[in-house]
């Protein structure tokens, strides 16, 4: 299976990128090509110029930037789960990358690259919404930062611009966060059938603030906020986790697909709300 | 494209269409079949290479995206010595019916053992999810895994008997 022919630039630098970017019509920034690879063979995208963005120096990087840690384009799945500093201080994304697919994949496939994606049932994304995290996008007109409840539009659809690289994810240190999933295979290596992040701020006993995102259930992750404002306030009680749980996919219309029903994945949704609060107020 | 690749320590300086997958540039322009194509859309793992230390699927990589890599194919498993552990592991369990999934199979598992010698059962499992194979239902591969690992760190191998709990 072979995509049609295309131009490939491996610029050296972010700005040479960003101006290969802003000079072709019709470019695809290639990171990890996990999904972009797929994509092209299926001819379901026809790039004609593509950009990778694996030989720009620096982009690989995850760094501790005081209040927040900040993640590279180029960070692989591997990287972010293995790292300590996001497992430290956003488990939930660690817990959501060391989920996504199989090792291969988690070797290639980039955190940036799997948010920039934007599938409706991708598992980082989940992570992002719940840890509050923002996204750092470049173009030849300057850099600007999108806040994660503001990043995914609809399934394949961001608020990214076609000029614009997602050079880095931003994710505030505090609070506590988990992630859980049950994948299409019955193990993590594939798509989850339904997931949540759940995170929270419970620093003085009771919960101050928390989010919860659920990933695979809608056209898109999205943020569960009366979910998340039934635990706001109190200790953590399972009644209050029950409350939560009963509202996961409030607002949202709930997709069927062949690994469940409408009904089947509204339940799940739930129980994954549940499970991951449970976890996360331990 | 002028790309050169490393190729189980040969280098390689070869022109090739930026569209051109990894595993068509290793089978088709460097005659190395060893390297399988099973799904070609990144499920099955049947064309498992490492690429600078790394298991990836070449079919699900441009072999522009190689340049200056070194990649190693299960052509390069066996030494002057004899076969690779993991090779031998194979062998002496009966890890393999058909052996279509089996370079795949042979270089995850290669990638699994050199990044942790003594993984559990657990860890074999997770670290073989992205290759599929139809035929053995995985307890002898997992066992074939054992006994490369035992091998690999100087103890007795056990073989096909070996007790598998799951
Ligand atoms: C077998 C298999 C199983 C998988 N299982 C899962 C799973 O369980 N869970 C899951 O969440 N995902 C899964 N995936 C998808 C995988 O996580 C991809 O790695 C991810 O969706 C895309 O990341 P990438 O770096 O590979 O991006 P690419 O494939 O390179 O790019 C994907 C898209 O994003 C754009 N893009 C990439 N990086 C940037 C950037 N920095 N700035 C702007 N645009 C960018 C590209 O132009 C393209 O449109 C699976 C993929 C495969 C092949
Ligand atoms: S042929 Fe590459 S993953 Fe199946
Ligand atoms: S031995 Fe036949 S697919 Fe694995």
């Amino acid at each position: 299976m072979y995509p049609p022919n295309f131009d490939y630039v491996a610029p050296a630098s972010l700005d040479e990128a960003l101006s290969a970017l802003a000079g072709a019509d019709n470019a695809k920034v290639l990171s990890g090509g996990m999904s972009l690879i797929p994509l092209m063979k299926m001819r379901l995208v026809r790039p004609t110029t593509v950009i990778d963005i694996s030989r720009i120096p620096g982009l690989d990087a995850i760094t501790d930037e005081g209040d927040h840690i900040r993640i590279g384009a180029m960070v692989r799945h591997a990287q972010t789960a293995t790292d300590p500093l996001v497992n430290e201080h956003a488990t939930a994304l660690a817990q959501a990358a060391a989920a996504t697919a199989d090792v291969q994949v988690r070797n290639q496939g980039t955190t940036c690259g799997s948010i920039a994606h934007a599938d409706l049932a991708a598992d980082q994304p989940a992570a992002i919404l719940a840890l509050g995290a923002t996204m750092v996008a470049a173009s030849v007109r300057g850099t600007r930062e999108i806040p994660a409840a503001e990043f995914f539009v609809d399934t394949l659809t961001t608020t990214l611009e076609s000029d614009e690289i997602l050079t880095a994810v931003k994710v505030p240190k505090g609070g506590k966060s988990v992630y859980r999933k049950l994948g299409r295979r019955g193990s993590d290596s594939d798509y989850p059938i339904a997931a949540a992040a759940a995170w929270v701020d419970a620093s003085y006993g009771t919960i101050s603030d928390a989010r919860i995102a659920i990933t695979g259930v809608s056209s898109k992750p999205y943020l569960a906020t009366t979910a998340a404002q039934a635990v706001v306030g109190t200790d953590g009680s399972s009644e209050a986790i029950a409350a939560a749980a009963s509202q996961a996919t409030d607002g949202v219309v709930v997709l069927e697909d062949l690994y469940g029903t409408v009904e089947y994945r509204t339940h799940l949704a739930s129980v994954y709300v549940q499970r991951a609060l449970e976890d996360v107020l331990q | 494209m002028e790309v050169s690749i490393s190729v189980n320590g040969t280098n390689h300086s070869s022109d090739v269409e930026p569209r051109t997958l990894l595993v068509h540039y290793l089978r088709e322009d460097l005659g190395l079949t060893g390297t399988h194509v099973g799904c070609e859309t990144g499920y099955c793992g049947a064309c498992t290479v490492i690429v600078d230390g790394r298991a990836v699927k070449s079919c699900t990589m441009f072999a522009v995206q190689a340049d200056g890599a070194e990649v190693r194919t299960v052509e390069g498993a066996a030494n002057d010595a004899g076969l690779h552990p993991v090779q031998e592991g194979f062998w002496e369990c009966h890890g393999l019916q058909c052996g279509y999934c089996t370079p795949g199979m042979i270089m995850s598992s290669i990638a699994l053992l050199e990044e942790n010698d003594n993984p559990s059962e657990d860890e074999i499992r997770h670290g073989i999810e992205g290759n599929l194979c139809r035929c053995t239902g995985y307890h002898n591969i997992v066992r074939s895994v054992q006994y490369a690992s035992a091998k690999l760190r100087g103890e007795e191998p056990q073989g096909a008997s070996a007790e598998v709990t799951t």
